[in-house]
């Protein structure tokens, strides 16, 4: 495993009218893994990524992506927001909302082009959604639409991806091609950081794990943290897992 | 037609263009509300611009009443981030509020100045042909016209500008502040720009009316189409069409200009609602009465899949196998005869070829549990499909 560091998190706390959702977090996430985030509802899953890009304001503590704030290393990060923190019915197509993805590198004014459309293609043939380009978005099953999502992530052309909840509600046929894109991006050298809720499946996808409830419980590769110690702390409860190698 | 008509219309017109802009992008934010609230609120800071410059015509009326109307959103917004209420309470909680300050200061203070409370709400368009601007001797048009070209022409230059950041940060807030947009800034500017043209559209409309140049063409557009610009271009078609409709209505009337354009709006809305080929009343109660009749079909194709008895299969029967009235046994028997999904002999119904694959298929999908790709199927094997 390589020994750089792609995220930081040290001391972070996140409150929401004063109450702590997120309560001095310390984590660091090596390069070129793909880490699921594990918890029960309202642990704050979300609100940890949303607190390391920048999105919620922390009440304390830092983040640092590759030894820089978060402000500085932007083009080095996609974002995958959760499938239902959008209006779909916003009226665009799955080529523009992959275009998206792009402005970032564009900053402030400037329009995309014809390179950009080149890209946001690209990204669409990649997630199988290519014939669907024109489609209006609410036209899309929800599989579809969280392969419209992912494309837009992967024009940024990032090496750091974090992905709020990408399997939700999606069909058996999606999950499979998303985990099978998630982990082309481990194979060339990116980090994927997601939200993830079923249990099951961690060990089969993901090769690092961070178990949170508010307090960050353990963090590490799933092969030595993934068990019964760990699952029973942080969602409070017996848990058997058979983990199947 | 003489010129002071012309000139009513022209000013109507880019009143309306200058309202359908920012209007399309508060509805999409689903902040047709706000526009009410901001209509309202502005009336103090007219007032309290007028205290300060003695001047009716001044500029920094525009200013102070924009300031007021931004005010209006942070005050919503502020009292929302309580947590006690919600969006709607809070914005009937805030206009109220500051609109009857702008009440209570005209009839203390204004009450023998012209700041008139029916022309502030209603506007006077009739009028403005006659408050003309003048350099030296030159007559340079009506000072309304001047107003509203000036508004319309930074709006246009805002959208243009920020087309993209707008575009991203009302679809999808998250995305754009990871990608260093600010949404906040979008949105005060958005805010901005709506406060200002609602001071503009005063003399056109008015402060009430000019909710209706904001909302309803915009949301007339959203009806018919899934494109953005697109939607922007038909609002401020929808907007210059019942601007000048609403004229000549007034006209024929002899009513209220405003008014009439107000109505206008309305109509086109109720016409859009209605006729909208996607969206439209009577294009969802098509779709959903083909629907019903399709999944009838499924129904009835299983039913021959799963039974080989002879009275399972008998024409007669099926209204009271299946429990069917006569019509829709009818209309379900000719939809898959039409697509040769069935044979009939000797009042026999028979599966055909493409009839079992259909039913094949459409357990498969049943079982698996795949809404969406049922409609694809369906437009596979539906040919007369639209």
């Amino acid at each position: 495993m390589n020994e750089k560091i792609a995220v930081k998190v040290d001391d972070l706390t996140v409150a929401y009218n004063y109450k702590p959702v997120l309560w001095d977090i310390d984590l660091k996430i090596p390069e070129g893994v793909l880490m699921a985030i594990v918890g029960p509802n309202g642990a704050g899953k979300s609100t940890l990524i949303k607190a390391i890009l920048g999105i919620l304001k922390p009440i304390a503590g830092s983040v640092t992506i590759f030894d820089k704030p978060y402000k500085k290393q932007r083009k080095h990060v996609a974002y995958v927001p959760q499938k239902g923190s959008v209006d779909w019915d916003f009226p665009t197509t799955a080529l523009d909302v992959v275009m998206m993805g792009t402005y970032g590198s564009l900053g402030w004014i400037k329009r995309p082009g014809a390179k950009q459309k080149k890209t946001a293609l690209e990204a669409l043939e990649k997630v199988g959604m290519l014939s669907f380009k024109n489609r209006q978005i609410s036209q899309l099953s929800g599989g579809q639409q969280q392969r419209v999502f992912l494309a837009r992530a992967l024009v940024q052309d990032a090496s750091i991806y974090f992905m709020d909840e990408p399997f939700q509600g999606v069909d058996a046929t999606t999950e499979v091609a998303i985990i099978n894109i998630l982990k082309g991006l481990r194979k060339a050298g990116k980090t994927v950081i997601v939200v993830h809720h079923d249990l099951q499946t961690v060990p089969e996808y993901f090769d690092w794990v961070t178990f949170l409830n508010v307090k960050k419980i353990a963090t590490g590769p799933v092969k030595d943290i993934y068990n019964d110690d760990n699952l029973t702390k942080t969602y409070g409860i017996n848990y058997k897992v058979s983990i199947q190698k | 037609m003489i010129s002071a008509q012309l000139e009513i219309q022209l000013i109507a017109s880019l009143t309306a263009v200058a309202c359908a802009i920012p209007g399309t992008f508060l509805v999409l934010r689903k902040m047709a509300m706000i526009s009410d609230a901001i209509s309202h609120s502005i009336l103090p800071g007219l007032v309290v611009g007028f205290f300060i410059t003695q001047d009716l015509n001044s500029p920094w009326l525009i200013l102070f009443a924009a300031i007021t109307g931004v005010l209006t959103v942070v005050l919503v917004e502020k009292i929302q981030q309580t947590k006690l209420v919600k969006e709607d309470t809070a914005i009937g909680l805030v206009f109220p509020a500051l609109f009857s300050i702008g009440v209570i200061l005209i009839a203390q203070y204004a009450n023998d100045v012209h700041l008139d409370i029916d022309a502030v709400l209603l506007g006077e368009l009739a009028f403005t042909p006659f408050d003309r601007v003048f350099y030296g001797d030159v007559d340079l048009g009506p000072k309304s016209l001047w107003v509203i070209g000036s508004i319309l022409l930074v709006t246009l230059i805002m959208l243009f500008a920020f087309f993209k950041e707008l575009k991203i940060s009302t679809f999808d807030a998250g995305l754009a502040t990871s990608l260093g947009f600010s949404p906040l800034i979008i949105h005060y500017g958005l805010m901005s720009v709506a406060s200002v043209t609602t001071v503009g559209a005063f003399d056109a409309v008015g402060a009430i009316l000019v909710v209706a140049l904001m909302i309803a063409p915009a949301a007339s557009a959203y009806l018919l189409t899934t494109n953005l610009k697109k939607m922007l271009a038909l609002a401020c078609f929808f907007g210059v069409f019942s601007a000048i409709a609403g004229y000549w209505m007034a006209h024929a009337l002899d009513a209220s200009i405003a008014g009439s354009m107000t109505t206008m709006l309305g109509l086109v809305f109720l016409l859009v609602y209605l006729f909208a080929p996607a969206k439209g009343l009577f294009a969802v109660v098509y779709r959903e009465k083909q629907q019903r009749t399709e999944v009838s079909l499924i129904t009835f194709l299983l039913h021959l899949q799963n039974h080989s008895e002879p009275e399972e299969r008998h024409v007669k029967h099926l209204n009271e196998h299946i429990n069917w009235e006569k019509v829709r046994s009818k209309t379900v028997l000719n939809l898959a005869q039409k697509n040769n999904m069935i044979t009939i002999e000797n009042d026999l119904v028979f599966l055909t070829e493409k009839g079992e694959e259909f039913t094949a298929k459409a357990i498969e999908y049943i079982l698996t549990n795949e809404e969406g790709l049922i409609e694809d199927m369906k437009d596979d094997f539906f040919l007369f499909r639209g």
